[in-house]
């Protein structure tokens, strides 16, 4: 059996077949405008390549960046009902108050207080107020808003209050979608809410992504479960998209991070991404990209979304090498960007950029060699020290542990990679320019507990943590992993100041194997 | 009589904004972050109300003034947002109970969250907000204020929550007595509240507050933020508008934490780069970055701040997101001198944190030539 590995990017859609751990074929499209036709073309064109009966295809798996696209574009985003639970606190800050003017307004600009939520020792704040829920749901039915968002403090360590606020909103508005804030993020209020909410907005678009991606599929005559990577590298069946669409916010650097992790068989190392203008730079720990400890910013909100820790730096193969009067020689931030393929030196135009110092001391072999011939030798090994320098830079900042790792090299600009870096060796793997797509391709099911413990009672740490793994492990499996499969990757806890009963928040994440073709959803 | 002053300045949407930058620096490492405050402060503004900030000089000698500040677990506020009103509950309360007027609200700590509180309950008030602090930074105890340091007593003081539950200490048999009790109550009200301390004549809060903490904050943070608007070295100017010492650049090779007593505490280990290639300093953590070291010997000790940043941004990074890898600065500031006599230094200096076998030894005594950490200092 095979598994068909697509990559919806902003420019390009790439595709790769896979049988087991081997890259059959990589074919990359153009992404169309109804997504579908682009993504025919690159599926249709790794599957010619490889050679094989589509019918043996049983896995597909898509990362896409639609999403949030469509956050920073302001597209496609729909009104939504934003509920929070949690009077008389945080009556001083309402939903979307930190949100941009016209983002606040694609949304609907219509946030709700109401009653209820729970303190962080779980007593509630106040009784949920059920007479004002239903003058909401008047009000949502009077405006034909079609979905809501459901928030209320502290509903990470319990989530009851959210779940009974879901089914009154359902009764009262039966054609009304809800998005429960526990679902989707962790501790921080704002930052919580504002996912639900985000998300709740994109559920008509995701509803229509996922069925033009099954239309895709079915016309090529692709008849098995889909799955979406989310943006922590794992799997998520299709219709568990539909209903939380924020989930692959980011998922593009996670792909390409885990697909460089499986071509060179690193589980522990630092991915290098080399593009047109940037690099990102992350660390992968045990196969997945370390996770950003603090919020992340999509379209202008803050956000706790489990996010790769990505380090961009102003380098990539169309960075422009300048040297001033005194002679010393810069490369970037300034990029010919995509223009590189006109006017870098060795394709006939007249910028010199970092691609033309790697064919000058012949690193790479591209364009026309003899079109470098003649720049000068001080530049050219200035410019290779400072494209080092940066590289290594970079390295090291993202570097999370002491122990020699490797570097792994993948993106169109990775000939600016020297072989070592220090003293870390440089790997640079095969079908590094489709990265993204085998990352897809194989991509794992998670399951996360992050919540605070109270460690008294005779309740030990290794206890709680103990109880965390398990709950962990039941939710992975209820998404679709297999059990034999499971490992923990995340552990970790962290003790609270100021609380009783040595308060401590416990995050611990597992990841497992897809259990064959026929993945339950988890909701 | 105060809202008419000629002194009073007025502060916006920009200065907030660079407040809260300036705060997270001032805060050592602790003090929670001031994002959430710095939101309430906003919205109060777009509601109409005035911010205004009086020099600590202007203030009348006769003048009541009483500080305000948040007081529990930073990660609560975070996630159970204040009602918005407990503040101003409190000082109401506090009137109600001494049967006064209050002039003025003054700030506990420049330093994190607590920064952002008295701006809002003195908005709120509709009353002017003395440009200082008792703490010049940000420190965990109430007790830790130049304002108790100095002999004020702290009791009446009033509670609230966000509940409506209003809780008067009547009278506490000493200030560490009143900081206990208070943090009893706390927890109680869920983790999070607020409270205002007994008032305060005119005359002693301009003898004994740190001066100009609201227009130093804020012109710390627009220094910074100017900085990296031109692509400058923000450590540097921040050093430079500080007078303070870049002791240290590197990367943090470990990070310990457990809890003590109620607070996290630990270490981070920092392997130097650059100029400090080979040497290894450590800095000893409780909530608060307290002490720094250098290859074992020790060099800067709190009250003198110590301040961990970003290498590149020059923005703060406080203890709980401190972890392996992050490229840092290490910035020593000299704390004001009202924290550095005796009777400060016992409540705030090493003695104050369990760490009695360490002398204190003011900054630029240590980084004056021939000068050393004395054979006490060393660990």
């Amino acid at each position: 059996m095979y598994r068909l590995g697509i990559d919806v990017g902003g420019t390009n859609t790439d595709a790769v077949v896979m049988h087991e751990r081997e890259v059959l074929s990589g074919f990359k499209a153009s992404t169309t405008q109804d997504v579908t036709s682009g993504v025919v073309e690159a599926l249709e064109g790794a599957i010619g390549k490889a050679g094989i009966d589509r019918k043996q295809i049983d896995k597909v798996m898509i990362g896409t960046t639609h999403f949030t696209n469509a956050v920073i574009e302001r597209k496609h985003i729909n009104p939504v009902a934003a509920i929070r639970l949690g009077l008389p606190a945080t009556a001083c800050l309402p939903p979307m108050v930190d949100w941009p003017a016209d983002l606040r307004e694609a949304a609907g600009d219509s946030g709700y207080l109401v009653r209820g939520g729970y303190e962080f020792d779980g007593r509630e704040i106040a009784p949920l107020d059920e007479d004002e829920l239903d003058r909401i749901c008047d009000d949502i039915n009077s405006r034909k808003t079609k979905v809501a968002s459901v928030s209320s403090v502290f509903s990470p360590i319990n989530q009851d209050m959210e779940r009974v606020a879901r089914d009154h909103i359902r009764k009262r508005c039966p054609d009304v979608s809800v998005v429960l804030s526990s679902d989707i993020g962790r501790i921080g209020l704002l930052e919580r809410e504002s996912a639900a909410i985000m998300n709740a907005s994109l559920l008509s678009l995701s509803e229509r992504t996922v069925d033009a991606f099954a239309s895709a599929l079915t016309s090529a005559g692709l008849d098995c479960d889909f799955y979406i990577t989310q943006n922590d590298g794992t799997l998520m069946n299709a219709d568990m998209v539909k209903h939380f669409p924020v989930l692959t916010f980011a998922s593009g650097p996670t792909n390409s991070m885990r697909g460089a992790a499986f071509l060179t068989g690193e589980r522990n190392g630092i991915v290098v991404d080399i593009g047109g203008t940037t690099t990102d730079v992350g660390a992968l720990q045990h196969g997945f990209p370390r996770q950003a400890a603090t919020v992340v910013d999509i379209g202008g909100v803050r956000t706790n979304f489990r996010m790769p820790d990505v380090f961009s730096v102003g380098l990539g193969g169309g960075s422009l090498v300048r040297r001033d009067d005194s002679g010393t020689v810069t490369v970037g931030p300034q990029s010919v960007g995509f223009r590189i393929t006109s006017e870098a030196l060795v394709f006939g135009g007249e910028t010199l950029t970092a691609t033309d110092i790697a064919v000058a001391r012949g690193e790479a072999d591209i364009g026309d060699a003899a079109r470098v011939a003649g720049v000068d030798k001080d530049t050219v090994e200035k410019a290779r020290a400072a494209i080092t320098q940066l590289l290594q830079r970079a390295v090291e900042r993202s570097r999370i542990s002491p122990d020699p790792i490797p570097v792994i090299a993948v993106g169109g600009g990775s000939i600016l990679m020297p072989d070592k870096l220090a003293d870390l060796d440089v790997v640079r793997p095969e079908n590094f320019a489709v990265a993204n797509a085998v990352g897809a391709a194989i991509a794992q099911i998670s399951g996360e507990v992050d919540r605070i413990y109270s460690l008294e009672n005779g309740l030990t740490r290794e206890e709680c943590l103990k109880q965390a793994e398990r709950e962990a492990t039941e939710k992975a499996v209820a998404s679709g992993a297999s059990p034999s499969t499971i490992e923990t990757i995340e552990r970790e806890d962290v003790p609270l100041a100021y609380l009783p009963g040595n308060a401590t928040r416990i995050h611990v994440k597992v990841v497992g194997e897809m259990e064959g073709a026929h993945a339950v959803a988890a909701r | 009589m105060l809202s008419r002053h000629a002194d009073l300045y007025s502060i916006g949407e920009e200065e907030i904004e660079a407040l809260e930058v300036g705060a997270a620096i001032l805060g050592t490492g602790g003090g929670g972050n001031p994002y959430i405050g710095k939101l309430r402060a906003l919205q109060v503004l777009r509601e109409g109300r005035k911010m205004r900030v009086l020099p600590l000089q202007a203030l009348p000698d006769d003048a009541k003034v009483v500080s305000v500040g948040g007081i529990g677990a930073p990660l609560i506020s975070h996630e159970r947002i204040k009602e918005g009103r407990e503040g101003l509950r409190c000082i109401r309360a506090l009137e109600e109970r001494l049967d006064f007027k209050i002039d003025a609200i003054a700030c506990e700590e420049i330093g994190g969250q607590n920064a952002m509180e008295p701006l809002i309950v003195a908005a709120l008030a509709d009353l002017p907000v003395v440009d200082c602090d008792g703490m010049g930074r940000a420190f965990p105890e109430m007790q830790m204020t130049t304002y108790s340091i100095y002999g004020h007593r702290s009791t009446p003081s009033a509670m609230c929550d966000l509940h409506g539950n209003v809780v008067i200490f009547d009278h506490a048999a000493s200030e560490l007595w009143h900081e206990r009790l208070a943090r009893a109550c706390v927890i109680a009200q869920g983790g999070a509240s607020s409270l205002a301390s007994a008032p305060m004549p005119g005359v002693f809060v301009k003898r004994f507050a740190i001066p100009d903490s609201y227009s130093r904050a804020i012109s710390l943070g627009r220094t910074v933020r100017e900085a990296q608007r031109n692509n400058a070295d923000a450590v540097e100017a921040i050093c430079r508008f500080e007078q303070g010492q870049l002791v240290f650049t590197g990367k943090i090779s470990d990070v310990r934490r457990e809890l003590k007593g109620g607070f996290v505490a630990g270490e981070a280990r920092i392997e130097g780069f650059d100029k400090h290639e080979g040497d290894v300093a450590s800095i000893i953590i409780q909530n608060e970055n307290l002490v720094f070291s250098r290859n074992g010997k020790t060099e800067v000790v709190v009250p003198d701040l110590i301040v961990i940043l970003d290498i590149d941004t020059g923005e703060a990074i406080t203890t709980e997101l401190l972890r392996y890898g992050q490229r840092v600065s290490v910035l020593a500031l000299p704390c004001h001198p009202l924290l550095r006599t005796p009777e400060a230094l016992a409540v705030v200096g090493p003695a104050g944190f369990g760490l009695g076998h360490l002398n204190y030894l003011p900054l630029d005594d240590v980084n004056a030539p021939g000068a050393g950490p004395t054979e006490d200092a060393k660990q």
